[in-house]
C-alpha cells in the first residue's frame, strides 16, 4: 500500500514529462498545421510506451539520476518536487527541461541530507544550458540551407514537398517520442525498481519482466500527460516565438536530434576518439533547449524582424527558474515529509577512517598528517568532514572530497544468487561472473576494496588507462560497478 | 503510402487545370482569327471547344478545393494556391466571354482593322499563355517564376499598345459612323481584357512566390 502511495509522485513526473517534453517533439508539427494534434498525441504516446518498455529496461541497471537518493520517502518527495516544478511552469505554457527540473530537486535533498555535491559536474550542467542552445541553433541555420539547397535542386512539387515533410515530421517525432521514452522512464520509475511490487508475466509466450511492467506504467503516465495537457505547450514551441514553416518545422526537430544525438553519443565519441579526431563532451542537454535554441536559429536567419523577444524572456526565465523552485519545493517538502509524517528521507552514511583508509590515501600520494586526529571517529555529515579536512587539515577541496569518498562506510556481502535470481548472468562477461564468484560469501566495508578485489580477481573488471578511447569501456565498468554495490549492500535493518 | 498518392492525384489535376487554361487562351486567339477571315464553321467549332475547356477547368479546380481541404494539405499554401487557381481560371473565363460577344453582336469589322486584332489577339493570348507558366513553376520551379512573370508584364504591356494604337485608328477613320467605331473599340478592349487577367495572376503570384521562399 504504502509503495502505491510512493509510486504516485513518479507517476505524477511522468505526467508532467508527457505535458511538457511532448512539446519538443511535435510542437512545431502541430504548431505549423503539418500534423493534427490528436495523430501527434498518439504517435508520441505510443512511441514513448515502446522506448520505454523496450529501451528503458536496459537502463533498469543505471537507476537514473534520481538513484543517488538513498531512501524511497525522500525519491517519493524529490520526484514530487520535480513534478510540482515542471507542472507549474507547464501552466505558464512554458517549455522546460524536466532534467533540469529533477536536477534541481536533488540538489534540494543534497543539501537537506547535508550529502557532498559534485560542483564540477553541476558546473557542467549550467554551462550546456548556454552552449546547447547556441549550437542548436547554429546547426539548425546550416541544416536550413543544406534543405534549402536540396529543394532547389530536386525541384519537388509543392504538393510532394508538403507530403515529404508531413511524412518527415511524423517520423522525426516517432523516434523522438522514442527515445523521450527510453531516456526518461528510469528518472521517473528507475527508484521504485529495488521494491518492485511487479513479478515477470509470461502473455503469448513472451516474458515481460517486471521492471518493464513497471516501466510501462510510466510509459502510460507519460502518455496520459501527452494526451490530456501537451497542447498549449506546443503552441509556444510551435508558433508562439516566431512563426515556422512546415519545412522551417521539419528543421528544427532534425537540429534538435542532432544536437542531442552529438551530446550524448558515447558510440559517436568512441568512434571519433578512436580515430584521433576530436570528441564532444558528454554531458546532459535539455532537449526544450535545444528546440527552443532551433527555432531562434532560424528567426535570425530571417532578419530576426518576427522573433517574440517577450515569450523567448519569459522562456530563459523559466530555466532559470525551474532548477530553483524545483530546489527549494523539494527542501521544504523534504522537512514537511520528514517532520511531520516521520518518513526516513534519507540514509544516514557512515564515514569513518581507519587503517586501511590512511594506506589508501597515502598510496594515492595524498598526505596523511591530518588524519591522525579523526581516526576512529564515527562521522556522519561528509559536507562537515571536507570543511575540516580543507580549514585545519591543510587539504585542497579536491583531495578533501578523495578522502571523504574513501572513508565512506559501506556494507556489502557479495552472494552470487542475487544476481542469478534477477538474471543478470548473461549481462556479465565470463570473467566477470567468475570473479564475482570466486568472492562469493566476503565481505566489504567498503566499494572501492570491493571493486579492487574483483579487478585483482579477474581484468575483466579493470579500468582501463584514462584515455578517450577507454572512456565508453570504463563508464560501462563504473556502472556495472554501481549496480553490483547495490546488489550486495547490506541495509542497517537487515 | 496514402498521401503520396492522393498527392499525386491533386498535382495530375492541377497539371490538367492549367493545360485546359492555356488551350483556352489558344483556341480564343484562333477564334478571333476565324471570325475575322469569315470561317463560320471554325469559328464555331473555337467557341464549342472554349466552352468544354471552361467547363473542365472550373471541374478540376472544384476538385482539387475540395481534395487539399478534405486532405489538409499544405496548410500554409492552401489559400494562396486556390485563390491563385481562382485567378487563373478567370483568363479561361474572359477568354470565352468575349469570344461569345462575338457570337451574340456579330460585329461588322472593316479589313483594314484585321492586322491590328489578330496582333492584339495574339499578344493578349502570349499573356495568359506565360502567366500559366508562371503558375506552373510556382508549383515546381521557385526560382524560375520570376522570369516568366517578366515576360507576362511584357506581353500585357504590348497588348496595351496595340490596344491603345488600334482604338486610335478606329477613331481616326471617317467613313465609319459613331455606334460603330464605339462598338469596335468595345471589341478591340474585350480582346485586351484577356491580357490583363494574366497580369492579375501574375501580380497575385509575385507576392505568393516571396512567402515561399521565405
Amino acid at each position: 500500500m504504502a509503495l502505491i502511495v510512493f509510486l504516485s509522485s513518479g507517476l505524477f513526473l511522468g505526467w508532467s514529462l508527457g505535458a511538457n517534453d511532448a512539446a519538443n517533439v511535435f510542437g512545431t508539427a502541430v504548431g505549423s498545421r503539418m500534423v493534427k494534434f490528436r495523430t501527434a498525441a498518439m504517435v508520441c504516446s505510443i512511441f514513448i510506451i515502446l522506448g520505454a518498455v523496450i529501451s528503458g529496461a536496459g537502463a533498469a541497471h543505471t537507476l537514473g539520476s534520481l538513484g543517488a537518493v538513498n531512501a524511497l520517502p525522500g525519491a517519493f518527495t524529490v520526484a514530487l518536487a520535480a513534478a510540482l516544478a515542471t507542472f507549474w511552469m507547464t501552466r505558464l505554457n512554458l517549455p522546460v527541461s524536466t532534467s533540469q527540473a529533477i536536477v534541481g530537486a536533488i540538489l534540494g535533498w543534497n543539501i537537506y541530507a547535508s550529502a557532498v555535491t559534485d560542483t564540477n559536474s553541476l558546473r557542467r550542467i549550467v554551462m550546456t544550458w548556454v552552449a546547447c542552445p547556441l549550437l542548436s541553433g547554429v546547426i539548425a541555420i546550416l541544416m536550413y540551407w543544406l534543405v534549402r539547397g536540396v529543394i532547389r535542386k530536386s525541384k519537388p512539387h509543392l504538393l510532394e514537398l508538403d507530403a515529404w515533410t508531413r511524412y518527415g515530421l511524423l517520423a522525426v517525432g516517432a523516434f523522438g517520442s522514442y527515445s523521450l521514452g527510453a531516456n526518461n522512464i528510469a528518472n521517473v520509475m528507475g527508484v521504485f525498481l529495488p521494491e518492485n511490487p511487479f513479478s515477470d508475466l509470461t502473455v503469448l509466450g513472451m516474458t515481460f519482466t517486471g521492471a518493464q511492467q513497471l516501466f510501462l506504467l510510466g510509459g502510460v503516465a507519460i502518455s496520459v500527460g501527452v494526451m490530456t495537457y501537451s497542447r498549449r505547450v506546443m503552441g509556444t514551441v510551435g508558433g508562439g516565438i516566431v512563426k515556422i514553416s512546415p519545412v522551417a518545422a521539419l528543421v528544427v526537430v532534425l537540429a534538435q536530434s542532432i544536437t542531442l544525438f552529438l551530446f550524448a553519443s558515447q558510440r559517436l565519441e568512441f568512434f571519433l576518439a578512436s580515430h584521433h579526431l576530436p570528441t564532444f563532451p558528454l554531458v546532459p542537454v535539455s532537449s526544450s533547449q535545444a528546440v527552443i535554441g532551433a527555432i531562434v536559429g532560424l528567426g535570425i536567419l530571417k532578419g530576426g524582424k518576427g522573433i517574440r523577444y517577450r515569450v523567448l524572456g519569459e522562456i530563459s526565465l523559466g530555466w532559470v527558474a525551474t532548477p530553483v523552485v524545483a530546489g527549494l519545493v523539494s527542501f521544504l517538502l523534504l522537512f514537511f515529509v520528514n517532520n511531520v509524517f516521520n518518513q526516513q528521507v534519507f540514509r544516514e552514511t557512515h564515514f569513518r577512517i581507519d587503517a586501511q583508509v590512511v594506506a589508501e590515501v597515502q598510496r594515492r600520494g595524498i598526505p596523511t598528517a591530518g588524519l591522525d586526529e579523526l581516526r576512529g571517529q564515527d562521522i556522519t555529515n561528509p559536507v562537515r568532514l571536507v570543511k575540516t579536512l580543507t580549514s585545519s587539515g591543510g587539504y585542497s577541496e579536491d583531495q578533501a572530497k578523495q578522502v571523504v569518498d574513501l572513508a565512506r562506510v559501506t556494507r556489502l556481502r557479495v552472494d552470487p544468487a542475487l544476481l542469478a535470481m534477477a538474471g543478470d548472468r548473461d549481462w556479465l562477461t565470463p570473467g566477470q561472473w567468475q570473479a564475482i564468484e570466486a568472492l562469493a560469501g566476503r565481505s566489504f566495508i567498503r566499494t572501492w576494496a570491493f571493486h579492487r578485489a574483483l579487478a585483482e580477481a579477474s581484468p575483466d573488471w579493470s579500468l582501463r588507462p584514462a584515455a578517450k578511447v577507454n572512456e565508453l569501456w570504463n563508464k560501462d565498468l563504473a556502472r556495472r560497478l554501481a549496480y553490483l554495490d547495490r546488489k550486495f549492500a547490506v541495509r542497517d535493518e537487515d | 503510402m496514402t498521401l503520396f498518392k492522393s498527392t499525386r492525384e491533386i498535382e495530375t489535376k492541377i497539371d490538367g487545370f492549367l493545360d485546359k487554361v492555356a488551350e483556352g487562351a489558344l483556341f480564343f486567339q484562333e477564334g478571333v482569327a476565324a471570325y475575322l477571315a469569315g470561317r463560320q464553321e471554325e469559328f464555331a467549332e473555337k467557341i464549342a471547344a472554349i466552352n468544354r475547356f471552361e467547363s473542365e477547368a472550373d471541374t478540376l479546380s472544384r476538385e482539387v478545393e475540395t481534395n487539399l481541404y478534405s486532405n489538409s494539405l499544405i496548410p500554409e499554401h492552401r489559400g494562396d494556391v486556390l485563390g491563385l487557381l481562382e485567378n487563373t481560371d478567370n483568363i479561361i473565363d474572359r477568354a470565352k466571354i468575349s469570344l461569345y460577344q462575338f457570337v451574340v453582336e456579330e460585329p461588322v469589322i472593316p479589313a483594314q482593322f484585321h492586322g491590328g486584332f489578330n496582333q492584339l489577339a495574339e499578344a493578349s493570348c502570349r499573356a495568359g499563355e506565360t502567366a500559366v507558366k508562371a503558375v506552373r513553376a510556382f508549383f515546381r520551379d521557385i526560382q524560375a517564376v520570376q522570369d516568366h512573370l517578366f515576360k507576362v508584364h511584357h506581353y500585357e504591356s504590348e497588348a496595351d499598345q496595340l490596344s491603345d494604337a488600334l482604338k486610335r485608328e478606329i477613331f481616326r477613320t471617317r467613313d465609319l459612323d459613331l455606334a460603330h467605331k464605339t462598338q469596335l473599340r468595345y471589341f478591340a478592349h474585350n480582346v485586351e481584357r484577356i491580357s490583363d487577367e494574366a497580369e492579375a495572376v501574375a501580380n497575385r503570384l509575385a507576392i505568393y512566390t516571396i512567402k515561399r521562399t521565405i
